[in-house]
């Protein structure tokens, strides 16, 4: 199960294993790999912006399927799968049950993982990962936008059987001696985005086969050709996909909530108030999505109600933000790695939301709205705190997971470069789309401002891409050759920590 | 429970609650106004296609890639698309507005200044996108 390399076993046996710290690894991988691949896009389209003009990548077409490749890729193959690796390694421990509540069924929703990600990265879409229609019905090139369709929809099924098994797992599995106001909050993050995951997925999950037979000829759901209308699908997508923001922020948030109280040696200041403000963005989380459609001609009365809809997910969002700081407070901290970087994104995390609350006011958004500032912005709550969170997390369970102990200082020097290249990246775009540059563009006219802010941002890009390899060194030298770790105690910080390694009925 | 008070997160939260309400309730204000039409607006024929613009005024005469209009006089642009979805964006004058096929968007403005500023599309279209760009022209009344 855990401590891999310390003691061997043949790679089938972790790949036919059931056990929950066995899938757990298998997702972790899986996200890491995939998150090097989609940083790489990442890396080939800031390149590309440098200088106006192309330079790198020939032509346009390739650029629109790398951008959209990125995106799907960080997203449903990074982070989802990496959310869903801390889940398999700490919730059964958290709520003291022996595995996830099914099993077999943990390791089915990995194995759909690989599949999926082989149809994106051999189709190589262009239609973005939104894939509006009418264009994703008329214009796109097949097989690989169908490829792509056929990718979203194993990951959804994927993403709804994981949900099934947390909620399952944490509700129905937990010790009898716990109730469910002692289950710690990393595990009540998994509780309610899974919760949202069961409400969210099905819409879209109608909607890509809507979109299938679309493109096959024979319904026109979203073709106005045929009488459809492409702001039904608007709907339906961000129906899911609003929602489905706070299903890839929570479990981050909940990381957060296991680091900062560990490196701060203090309790955290309310539990009640997590545990409410995570139930809540669940809630409140369903009444936004629309906001993302201002400018498709919706009238003055649904602009509001969605644009109330949004600013009601603030105070749910700045309630974690206050227990975090509560905690730290008079704390006696100590800035390991893990706690750096989740420092880090609390601070990108309040931006982004800052950011957020311009964006859902009605006349600011059709300034910022498809342009940089929107990149920027959810950047900042993608790359800013959920990356930031997951890998925090990783370094914080790197010794419970291999046995050793990863280089601190190595640690620390990427968290400082992704820091600031995160910051130099998309505080750069917000002002970007605020000159107005829109986003998605292959090529921009010489506009010097606009040179100016690419060239920052690109050079951003790349230290967080140096900072990326110095990460990948210290993960695969630590896991073989670091030094031992202190099991009891990683990082000296005293009190009692949830052991993947202590995990009941080990299946093999 | 733990033993502290847990009044600074009342008040942290009430402070963000009516920071929320004054941002709404300003934005809803400045939104009110700003969608009024005034009724002399003269219209524009706005159509986007893959990947150009076109533009048709109330006398018929057709543009493509260039709008010509007179400062001081407002105009209201109904937005069309012949393909797929596009987005009209004079950014300079914060005018936004997607152009869908099968619906009919409007949105307006009135140039206040002589000038030249960039007319793009801000909703991804296909391989040429990135330069489905144009030019607006503010020019002094001709009469």
């Amino acid at each position: 199960m855990v401590l891999e390399l310390q003691k061997p076993r043949p790679i089938w046996q972790i790949m036919f294993s059931t056990h929950h710290t066995d899938v757990g690894l298998l997702y972790l991988i899986t996200s890491l790999a995939f998150l090097f691949l989609g940083g790489s896009l990442a890396l080939a389209i800031r390149a590309e912006l440098f200088l106006p003009g192309a330079q790198i990548i020939g032509d346009a077409m390739t650029f629109n399927r790398i951008f959209t490749v990125h995106g799907t890729t960080l997203i449903f193959l990074f982070i989802l799968p990496f959310a869903s690796s801390v889940g398999n390694y700490f919730v059964p421990i958290m709520v003291r049950y022996k595995d996830m509540a099914y099993p077999k069924l943990n390791a089915i929703a990995f194995w759909m993982i690989p599949p999926a990600g082989a149809l994106i990265w051999l189709g190589f879409a262009d239609f973005t990962w939104y894939a509006t229609p009418p264009y994703s019905i008329i214009s796109a090139p097949g097989p690989a936008a169908d490829m792509w369709i056929f990718g979203l929809k194993i990951l959804g099924i994927s993403s709804v059987l994981g949900a099934i098994n947390f909620i399952v797992t944490i509700l129905k599995c937990k010790h009898p001696d716990m109730s469910i106001g002692q289950v710690p909050l990393l595990a009540w993050s998994f509780l309610s985005s899974s919760m949202i995951i069961l409400v969210a997925i099905p819409t879209f999950a109608a909607a890509l086969l809507m979109l299938l037979t679309d493109r096959l000829g024979v319904s026109g759901f979203f073709n106005p050709a045929m009488g459809g209308d492409p702001i039904a699908y608007a709907h339906l997508f961000w129906f899911t996909f609003h929602p489905e923001v706070y299903v890839l922020v929570i479990p981050a948030i909940g990381m957060m909530y296991e680091i900062i109280p560990r490196f701060s040696r203090k309790p955290i200041y309310s539990y009640n108030s997590g545990v409410f403000a995570f139930v809540l963005l669940s809630i409140v989380g369903f009444s936004s999505w629309a906001h993302h459609m201002y400018a498709t001609g919706m009238s003055f009365t649904e602009k509001t109600v969605f644009m109330v809809g949004t600013l009601a997910a603030v105070p749910a969002s700045a309630m974690h933000v206050f227990n975090f700081i509560a905690t730290m407070w008079n704390g006696r901290i100590k800035f390991s790695t893990p706690m750096m970087w989740a420092v880090g994104g609390i601070a990108l995390f309040f931006s982004a939301g800052a950011g957020g609350v311009a964006n859902a006011a009605m006349p600011l958004d059709f300034t910022t709205h498809d342009t940089y500032w929107v990149v920027g912005h959810f950047h900042l709550f993608v790359m800013g705190t959920i990356a930031f969170g997951s890998i925090g997390f990783l370094y914080y369970m790197f010794p419970y997971v291999t046995g050793r102990m990863y280089n601190e200082k190595m640690g620390k020097v990427h968290f400082v470069m992704s820091f600031i290249g995160t910051v130099l990246v998309f505080f750069t775009q917000h002002v970007l789309g605020l000159y107005g540059m829109p986003r998605r563009v292959f090529d921009y006219p010489p506009i010097p401002e606009w040179i100016a802010m690419n060239q920052i941002a690109t050079v951003g890009a790349m230290i967080i891409g140096v900072s990326m390899v110095i990460f990948l060194a210290n993960m695969i030298y630590s896991s073989g050759k670091g030094a031992l770790a202190n099991t009891e105690d990683p990082f000296g910080v005293g009190g009692k920590y949830y052991y993947p390694f202590e995990a009941k009925n080990p299946s093999h | 429970m733990s033993g502290h008070s847990n009044w600074p997160e009342w008040i942290y939260v009430a402070v963000v609650i009516a920071l929320m309400v004054w941002v709404g309730a300003e934005a809803w204000e400045a939104e009110r106004l700003i969608e009024h039409v005034p009724a002399d607006a003269k219209t524009i024929i706005v159509t986007g296609q893959q990947w150009f613009w076109t533009f048709e005024h109330e006398d018929g005469t057709k543009e493509i890639g260039e709008l010509h209009v007179e400062v001081g006089k407002a105009y209201k642009f109904e937005i069309v698309s012949k393909d797929v979805n596009h987005s009209f964006n004079i950014h300079d004058y914060v005018v936004l507005m997607d152009a869908i096929p099968g619906r009919v968007n409007t949105v307006w403005f009135a140039p206040t200044e002589v000038g030249q500023h960039d007319i793009q599309c801000r909703e991804y279209c296909g391989l040429i996108h990135y330069n489905m760009r144009g030019t607006l022209y503010v020019e002094a009344p001709s009469s």
